[in-house]
Parts: structure tokens; C-alpha cells; sequence
């Protein structure tokens, strides 16, 4: 129930700046499609610790900042090969376990590595992450094993 | 004040150019699918990033603001799952992902197709 107030409220928030609208008859149709996509998500049963992680919204104000500055660095190093004036390119491959617990917080990392410019996730069988790298040095580094960790602390402990 | 504050905008576009035209490149000059797809993400990343951030510092703040950050947010949350689509047919597809040695003459030729510098 808790989570079903949490996502009307996004959803709300959401469409009142896309809106910029403050009259009655308005307010009163962000309301109720706001109310009535909420109504359905609810009755359909896809309204949980997945589609509204509202647990994750404290720490992952820590994890994006950091998110970005990887993703700041990785742009320059991928930059760097492809400017260069021969490129030399080495990629692979490769399979490794993630220390996530559940789904959503494979998702996230599995998102964080495809955003990072130089890895790919290309495919997650439970917790085995096959991931392609444009060079060796991408995906065997110690900032892999950093991402791994600061995902797991996103998640939390309680599964 | 004005002048810090386009200089800033300025950078903040330029360098973001900078990162679309490197990803452009990038489709050029590496040699298979798998490796033009981190040429892509780039573009996608600190390309429109650094714009869209440009933009929000030249905009203010207002809703305009907020909403160009909604678009960076839609932006980063679906391009990787997009990546990882793709990543995922081609390999279900039998694309072989280029491997150093198994092409032809390795890094030195810059890799092949496109050809070398521009």
C-alpha cells in the first residue's frame, strides 16, 4: 500500500512539470489519469520492490554521483582508442559472478557496466555476467570489482 | 557573471560535440559490431550528456530545466538496455566478435573496413 501512494506521487510529480498547468480542470486530469494508472499497476500486481524501488533512493543518491565519474573516465579512455592514429583494439569476452542477491540489483549492475562506455553486458544466467570488453584492460581492472562492490551496497541487505 | 556563465555553456556543448563526433568515428574506424557498439554508447553517455547539461545551465531554473534532466534520466536508463539488446541478437545471430590475431594482420592495419585516419 505504502508503495502504491510512493509511485502515485512519482507519477504525479512527473507529470505536473511536463504539464505546467495549474488550473482546476487540469490538476483534476493529472489526478485522475495519475490515479487510474496507479489503480492498474496495483490490480495487475506489478507494483513492488521492482517497478517502485523506493528503498534505493537514499543510497543510490550516493552511487550516481560516482556512476558518472566512472562513466566521465571510461568516455575519455574509449575516446582515446578510436582518436588515436592507429586503433588498437583487444577485445574479448569474458564471464565472471556478481555478489548481487537479487534481480534488480543485477539489473543495475548489468545497466552500469552497458553504460560505461568499453564494456557490454551481453548476457546474465543467474549470477554469471558474460561481458564484452573493447579492450582487456576495461574489464579486468580493479573498477570492475569496485562497481561490483558499490552495487551490492546499493541493493542492501535485505533481499 | 554573463560572460563566466557562456563560456561554461560553451564548454559544456563543445565537449559534448567533441564526444558525438569521437563516437561517429568510432562506427568507422573499429571493426566489428561489438566493438562500434562502445563507440555508440559514448555518444550516447557524454554526447548527449554533456549537452543536455549545457542546455540546462543555459535554460536556468525552470521547468525547461527539469525537464531536459528527465531526459537525460529516460535517456540513461534505456540506451544501455537498448545496447545490451542489440549485443544479445547479434551474438544469437552468429556474429563473431572480431578478436585480435584472428583478423586479418591484426592491430597494426587499424583494424580494417573505413580505412585509417581522417
Amino acid at each position: 500500500m505504502n508503495r502504491v501512494l510512493w509511485l502515485w506521487g512519482i507519477l504525479f510529480a512527473l507529470w505536473l512539470p511536463l504539464s505546467d498547468h495549474y488550473t482546476g480542470l487540469f490538476l483534476f486530469f493529472g489526478v485522475l489519469a495519475c490515479t487510474i494508472a496507479v489503480f492498474f499497476g496495483a490490480r495487475m500486481g506489478i507494483v513492488d520492490r521492482e517497478s517502485v524501488p523506493v528503498h534505493l533512493v537514499w543510497r543510490g543518491i550516493r552511487y550516481v554521483p560516482w556512476l558518472v565519474w566512472e562513466i566521465f573516465k571510461s568516455n575519455v579512455r574509449v575516446a582515446r582508442i578510436i582518436l588515436a592514429p592507429r586503433v588498437r583494439v583487444d577485445p574479448s569476452i569474458v564471464h565472471f559472478r556478481a555478489s548481487q542477491r537479487t534481480d534488480l540489483g543485477r539489473f543495475i549492475y548489468a545497466n552500469s557496466i552497458t553504460l560505461t562506455p568499453g564494456t557490454v553486458t551481453t548476457g546474465i544466467v543467474g549470477d554469471d555476467f558474460e561481458v564484452h570488453a573493447i579492450v582487456q584492460e576495461e574489464i579486468d581492472g580493479s573498477e570492475e570489482n569496485e562497481m561490483n562492490r558499490r552495487v551490492s551496497v546499493l541493493e542492501g541487505e535485505a533481499a | 557573471m554573463e560572460q563566466v556563465l557562456s563560456v561554461l555553456i560553451w564548454a559544456l556543448l563543445l565537449s559534448g560535440a567533441f564526444f558525438l563526433v569521437s563516437g561517429a568515428l568510432g562506427m568507422v574506424r573499429l571493426p566489428d559490431v561489438f566493438t562500434r557498439m562502445h563507440a555508440a554508447g559514448m555518444a550516447d553517455t557524454m554526447g548527449a550528456g554533456l549537452i543536455l547539461v549545457g542546455l540546462c545551465v543555459y535554460s536556468g531554473a525552470n521547468f525547461v530545466t527539469l525537464r531536459l534532466v528527465l531526459i537525460l534520466a529516460f535517456l540513461w536508463f534505456t540506451s544501455p538496455i537498448a545496447t545490451h539488446a542489440l549485443a544479445k541478437a547479434a551474438l544469437s545471430g552468429g556474429a563473431e566478435p572480431y578478436t585480435v590475431g584472428a583478423g586479418d594482420g591484426g592491430t597494426d592495419d587499424g583494424a580494417g573496413e573505413g580505412g585509417g585516419a581522417p
